[in-house]
């Protein structure tokens, strides 16, 4: 029997080893267990090759920690565009093709598929993701917020308000909030006047804001009343409320979106099955299945040619995604080019702003 | 009477004495070190490496001189040029440098490494790489059509000093210092922060500790005085929030303290405030203390415990029956018998809050923000050398607190327990 126990231990223990022929890693929680269930194990199951995914706090610092020590374990990785942006600047990334991914299921070809900007060149979308805010419908009898204005109007919705602690898509909703229409955004946040102005309107609420940090604390401090309306990932809130069914709604006006890609970090053991694993993922019906699984929208116009349904069989996904038309009226696409030069600079200023 | 030379002491088997104790203690020491070579290797492997490699990457970064030989070269030959003005010659050498990293595909180390001191490098370097290649002379000219900020004299200190693969940038950066048109110069009002959180830091550290000793002291008292089968029962409960998650705890106290907490519904439901006028002890500097307090507080007890349960207790009955108060007993006599107990517990408790980072990070809220979360934001954001010279900062003033406290205290009074 112990022998048996040893025996099959040791197989186990090779089996795993030998199986690993892509690694995928993404970012845990209901995102990546998203990412295992539409593209991990239907590409296992349909070309043979074995694929586990591994979780990771940020794959970015993991992906450039492990192309800097010549140790590269693994084939595929799920990273923030500006990261993707970044370390593919650097050399740390394997370019990928845009012309060898597949078409759509209409026919239509890959580069025209896409969204804009969801393929760049050493990424390919996997999704469309989006900070919004939401709030909570119990709290307001008459007048709800509809507008990124309506955050920063303490007179018509009083409340403490959920917002995260970062520069970073913060100021860019402050500066919505105060008119700016979302094409001058970044235009009016590269002048000292604009970021000024932006903080003067983060200014305008800071005595009521509770700031957040973890992804999963605003639909926590939602439900537990601490706040009346928070910034949130949607996807974040969309679970609390189909899952959970809590009582909170979307404003997706404001809303600040961008894309992730999926990349292939130099050095990457299996660098070929790797690339046929994300032309498998991105391909219409990869993004289609990851969007049956969280609410982020697929970044190829075929993959909503047909109604889609969440995993529960019964909610109508459109409207709940970043991407829907109707959500889309006052969007930002979030800009990878200005958040890659200014990060530390305008985090260093939101830090000692928040010191203050 | 003594013999005028005295014969060597033999052992039985003829041998000086005093070479078979050498060769005797010589074999134990080789054991002991036997012993204690695989902690020795351990701590070599996963403390000492890793924290010289961390100092290494604080002074350390080649992301421009690897990729800018001809621009490096430039600088050496070079050393007393118009950062103002800089001439032809650097921008030719900057042109061929930039057209090769387009080449090799690596524009992002250089922009990386510069945009670290001059903020919006990063596409500033692949704008000029893209056009390099096609770029004729005069390349000055040229290049400032192109982008007016490759004039900026900012800029140039900025490539003259990363020209080099070591640096004191990311000191001086997290000094709280910019880059500008004249060289490094103490950065404006608005920007400024290191320097006050590394501060509030230490300030912080302190409230917790002196907090720490005083809710520690009654209760290590406590459980060093009371028969073993009760004290074994309290020391369950202090030792319970050991065995419990950091961040379960962490939550716990947000649970407890938030506006719409327990502790607040149970005033309210008392009377004690209004239901508008609730306690805000979340998400602020009350916040920070109470969890990290908390959290601490048994590294404290401990080692005061240890000290405490050897004390004998005849000591202060003497001083009683000599006639001293109950005051003057515990001041003189108990009070210095404890003294290496508060000394280990404060130093505990003291080195650990300065590099708290989760419980300040989930309940700190805006003021309660440590120089922690500053180093684990550009950590995440793979500055490194930014949050190494950080780090390396931090570790220095702990050492240098630590040999104050030894020249103050003497460090074999410490005692753990």
């Amino acid at each position: 029997m112990k022998k048996i126990l040893i025996l099959s231990t040791a197989l186990t223990g090779f089996a795993f080893a030998a199986n690993a022929d892509v690694t995928v890693m993404s970012w845990g929680g209901a995102y990546g267990e998203a990412q295992t269930e539409a593209h991990v194990k239907p590409w296992a199951a349909a070309s043979g090759n074995a694929a586990i995914m591994v979780d990771s706090d940020n794959p970015a610092t993991n992906v450039k920690a492990m192309v800097e020590a010549g140790n590269v374990t693994v084939d595929v990785a799920s990273l923030e565009y500006a990261d993707a942006i970044r370390l593919c600047d650097e050399g740390m990334l394997e370019p990928i093709d845009a012309a060898s991914l597949p078409a759509g299921n209409d026919g239509v070809a890959a580069t025209e598929d896409f969204l804009e900007g969801a393929i760049t060149e050493c990424g390919v979308s996997t999704d469309i993701w989006a900070n919004v805010y939401g709030y909570d419908t119990t709290k307001f009898a008459g007048d709800a917020p509809t507008t990124a204005a309506d955050f920063f109007d303490l007179e018509k919705f009083p409340g403490k308000r959920g917002l995260k602690k970062g520069a970073k898509a913060v100021l860019e909703f402050a500066l919505m909030g105060d008119g700016v229409p979302p094409a001058e955004v970044y235009a009016v946040l590269s002048t000292p006047e604009g970021v000024d102005r932006a903080f003067a309107k983060l200014d305008s609420i800071k005595s009521e804001v509770v700031w957040w940090e973890a992804g999963a604390q605003p639909p926590q401090l939602l439900a537990d009343g601490e706040v009346v309306m928070a910034t949130a990932f949607n996807g974040r809130l969309f679970a609390a409320a189909i899952n959970e069914g809590k009582p909170f709604q979307i404003v997706w006006d404001g809303q600040i979106y961008e894309n992730e890609l999926y990349v292939v970090p130099k050095g990457a053991p299996n660098k070929e099955l790797a690339m046929e694993f994300i032309r498998y993922a991105t391909s219409t019906d990869g993004l289609r299945a990851q969007a049956q699984q969280i609410s982020y929208g697929p970044a190829r116009k075929s993959s909503m040619a047909t109604e889609l349904l969440f995993k529960d069989g019964k909610t109508v996904m459109a409207p709940h995604l970043p991407t829907a038309p109707e959500n889309l009226a006052n969007a930002l696409l979030s800009s990878a080019d200005f958040w890659v030069d200014k990060d530390a600079e305008l985090n260093e200023r939101f830090q000692a702003w928040l010191a203050q | 009477m003594i013999p005028a030379t005295p014969e060597l002491l033999k052992t039985a088997d003829g041998r000086p004495l005093r070479e078979a104790l050498v060769a005797a203690q010589a074999r134990s020491k080789r054991r002991a070190f036997l012993l204690v070579f695989p902690l020795l290797v351990f701590v070599l492997l996963t403390f000492l490496i890793p924290i010289g490699y961390m100092l290494k990457r604080s002074v350390e970064h080649d992301g421009l001189s690897k990729s800018s030989p001809t621009l490096t070269e430039w600088f050496h030959a070079n050393p007393e040029f118009d950062h103002m003005n800089p001439p032809e010659g650097a921008f030719a050498a900057l042109v061929t440098d930039l057209a090769q990293m387009q080449a090799d595909k690596n524009t992002g180390m250089a922009g990386t490494r510069i945009n670290y001191t001059v903020p919006g490098s990063i596409s500033l370097f692949k704008k000029g790489a893209r056009e390099a290649g096609d770029m004729q002379p005069p390349f000055k000219e040229a290049m400032l059509k192109l982008d007016p900020a490759w004039g900026e004299p900012a800029l140039w200190y900025g490539m003259e000093s990363a020209a080099s693969k070591w640096t004191t940038d990311f000191y001086l950066v997290a000094a709280d210092r910019k880059l500008t048109a004249t060289g490094w110069e103490r950065g404006d009002d608005k920007q400024r922060i290191y320097l006050y959180l590394f501060f509030k830091t230490f300030l912080v550290s302190g409230i917790i500790t002196l907090i720490c000793m005083v809710l520690a002291f009654p209760v290590a008292h406590l459980l060093a005085v009371l028969p073993m089968s009760k004290s074994s029962l309290l020391m369950i409960l202090v030792l319970l929030p050991f065995w419990t998650s950091l961040l379960v705890r962490t939550t716990a106290w947000i649970a407890l303290l938030q506006e719409q907490g327990i502790v607040n519904d149970a005033l309210v439901a008392l009377g004690v405030v209004s239901n508008e006028g609730r306690l805000s002890m979340m998400y602020n500097m009350t916040g920070t203390i109470v969890a990290m307090t908390h959290v601490l507080l048994p590294f404290m007890i401990l080692p005061l415990y240890s000290v405490m349960r050897v004390i004998p207790p005849s000591y202060a009955r003497a001083a009683r029956s000599l006639g001293a108060t109950s005051w003057t007993t515990f001041r003189r006599i108990y009070l210095p018998q404890t003294l290496p107990g508060i000394a280990a517990g404060s130093l505990l408790v003291f080195i650990l809050a300065v590099g708290y980072y989760i419980t300040p990070a989930l309940v700190g809220g805006a003021e309660g923000q440590l120089i922690s979360n500053l180093i684990s934001f550009h950590m995440s954001k793979s500055n490194w050398s930014l949050a190494a010279a950080l780090a390396a900062m931090l570790l220095a003033a702990i050492l240098l607190l630590y040999w104050i406290y030894d020249q103050l205290v003497g460090i074999d009074r410490l005692k753990l327990g």
